[in-house]
């Protein structure tokens, strides 16, 4: 059974320094709440695992948190570079930081083999790329057909952390609207923590819902905007100017700095991140 | 003076026939999809990476994860679902891609400039694009034409086009055709059947040859019947400030 626990208690039980973790999320529902906890309770050397590194990556990498990024495509979706991470791997700062570099595909099935216990996952793909002679994929003979195909191998991540809308009084979850590969990501990891927008009493069915009972979660933390400036499909909407104002905020390492310790290292919680914004948690 | 993403955009959009399923990339892609869904191309079923499959939004998305490709498509499913069981087994007819780089084989860089160990820029990497360019049953590539995104050999291959020309692309056992169609602010390249070199086949109204020529980085093929495109209709002008463009 998941255990109903504050962000704060809930990372601090479940992410150790050197932990791969996976904060997981496609454009929707990305755990920022959570990544901000992360960054306050100051942890070091983790290994960052995600499809699509945005905007609380490039914070956790700018803030030191981790020396390993395991991912995709690591840009500012419509807008541009993550500058953080850009600076980590082409100038070493804070950090130097490791890459494992993957497609969508291949980290989609990597997450896939990982839930369901097996070693490596195959598919077609990487043909003709320079990324298959930079990555850990090999090439593997279907033993039927005689077909060639890649193998990538599983990600099992120490923790992963997801944002759903609710959770019902039993702890179990449910999210909908784009859901990528969180349910993947959850059932590869060893422990997970779970934040949501409400608890509420019994789940009503929503189209294209995904529930994850709770006995395979280990924390759920009730923090409403937790996805802030990701957002959450029928409690909130998308901040774009944010992730526009962000490409300002973060191309420079003292602005940078100053936005992190303003917002995040001086604030006690999501809560205390919220009212650092202006009216209406804007820029 | 025609403006040339708007050139590139109604291009694009015009490759397009009704009832194709498209894979559609945010930026100019997502545009031209747009636009070609809201004039002639009604039944394009557009289908974003996050797993929107037949999302019909009125304005352009920011991103590929924008809640209204969510609220009006016709299927949301997972990450793994859309590329394992979409886009794989060939089921999409479109891939619509962009890059920072392509050479004159159409193979795409979105990853580094510079040596991968110690790039000189740092760009967010492949993404959805590998599989995209493998397993469409064609790609059109939309992107800014200039001698630093045409160049005579990508410096990382991310997506591959026609790797060597030739017959290349093939021995590597792609399902999709690969890139038939490149759309950019100047013209319009496809490959030659054979050598799978890109071509200029057309240009823009207030555009020379010349100008073309100067912004590729190799020496570029021109097709004897160089042909100049029709400038956007009133129609599609008026449909692209109605999805808000520009």
């Amino acid at each position: 059974m998941a255990e109903f626990s504050t962000l704060r208690d809930a990372v601090a039980e479940c992410v150790h320094d050197g932990d791969s973790v996976a904060l997981e999320g496609f454009t929707h529902l990305i755990p920022f709440a959570a990544g901000h906890e992360i960054i306050r309770q100051r942890k070091r050397n983790l290994r960052l695992i995600r499809l699509t590194p945005d905007l609380i990556y490039d914070q956790m990498i700018g803030m030191g948190c981790a020396d390993k990024l395991v991912f995709s495509w690591g840009g500012n979706p419509g807008v541009g570079s993550l500058h953080r991470f850009r600076d980590a791997v082409e100038h070493s700062w804070p950090l130097p930081l490791e890459l494992e570099e993957h497609s969508h595909a291949g980290m989609a099935n990597r997450f896939v083999a990982g839930a369901s216990a097996l070693p490596f996952a195959v598919l077609h793909g990487y043909n003709g790329t320079d990324l298959a002679c930079q990555t850990n994929i090999a090439s593997v003979v279907c033993p039927f057909t005689g077909q060639s195909l890649v193998a990538v191998p599983a990600l099992n991540p120490d923790v992963a952390i997801i944002h759903a809308q609710q959770a019902d009084r039993h702890s179990n979850i449910m999210l909908w609207g784009i859901s990528g590969v969180q349910k993947e990501a959850v059932l590869a990891c060893a422990r997970s923590i779970v934040t949501v927008e409400e608890v509420v009493d019994r789940f009503e069915p929503h189209w294209n819902s995904v529930v994850i009972p709770s006995w395979a979660i280990d924390f759920v933390a009730l923090v409403p905007s937790g996805t802030h400036p990701s957002y959450a499909l029928g409690y909130s909407v998308r901040d774009n100017a944010f992730y526009r104002a962000w490409d300002g905020i973060s191309r420079d390492r003292d602005t940078f700095l100053a936005w992190m310790e303003l917002h995040v290292l001086q604030t006690d919680g999501w809560a205390g991140y919220w009212e650092s914004l202006e009216p209406g948690g804007k820029l | 003076m025609v403006d040339g993403d708007e050139m590139a955009v109604v291009v694009a959009a015009r490759q397009l026939r009704d009832g194709m399923r498209c894979f559609v990339g945010i930026g100019l892609p997502s545009v031209a999809a747009n636009l070609a869904r809201a004039t002639h191309a009604p039944n394009c079923v557009l289908i974003y990476e996050a797993g929107t499959i037949g999302a019909k939004p009125t304005k352009l998305p920011l991103s590929i994860g924008d809640s209204e490709l969510a609220e009006t498509a016709d299927s949301v499913v997972s990450i793994p679902e859309i590329f394992n069981y979409w886009l794989q087994p060939g089921r999409i007819d479109v891939g619509f891609l962009g890059a920072a780089q392509i050479d004159r084989f159409g193979n795409l860089n979105s990853t580094v400039i510079g040596s991968y160990q110690s790039p000189k820029v740092r760009l967010p990497g492949a993404g959805g694009a590998p599989e995209i360019a493998a397993s469409c049953g064609q790609v059109i590539v939309v992107m800014r034409q200039s001698v630093r995104s045409f160049v005579p050999r990508v410096d990382f291959i991310s997506s591959v086009g026609y790797l060597d020309g030739g017959d290349s692309r093939q021995r590597l056992g792609c399902r999709g055709a690969g890139p038939t169609c490149v759309v950019t602010d100047l013209g319009v390249l496809r490959p030659v059947p054979g050598t799978n070199e890109l071509m200029l086949e057309e240009t823009y109204q207030g555009i020379s040859l010349d100008e073309v020529c100067q912004a590729t980085g190799w020496p570029l093929r021109v097709a004897e019947d160089l042909k100049v495109a029709d400038p956007p209709t009133p129609r599609e002008a008026a449909v692209l400030r109605l999805l808000g463009f520009k």
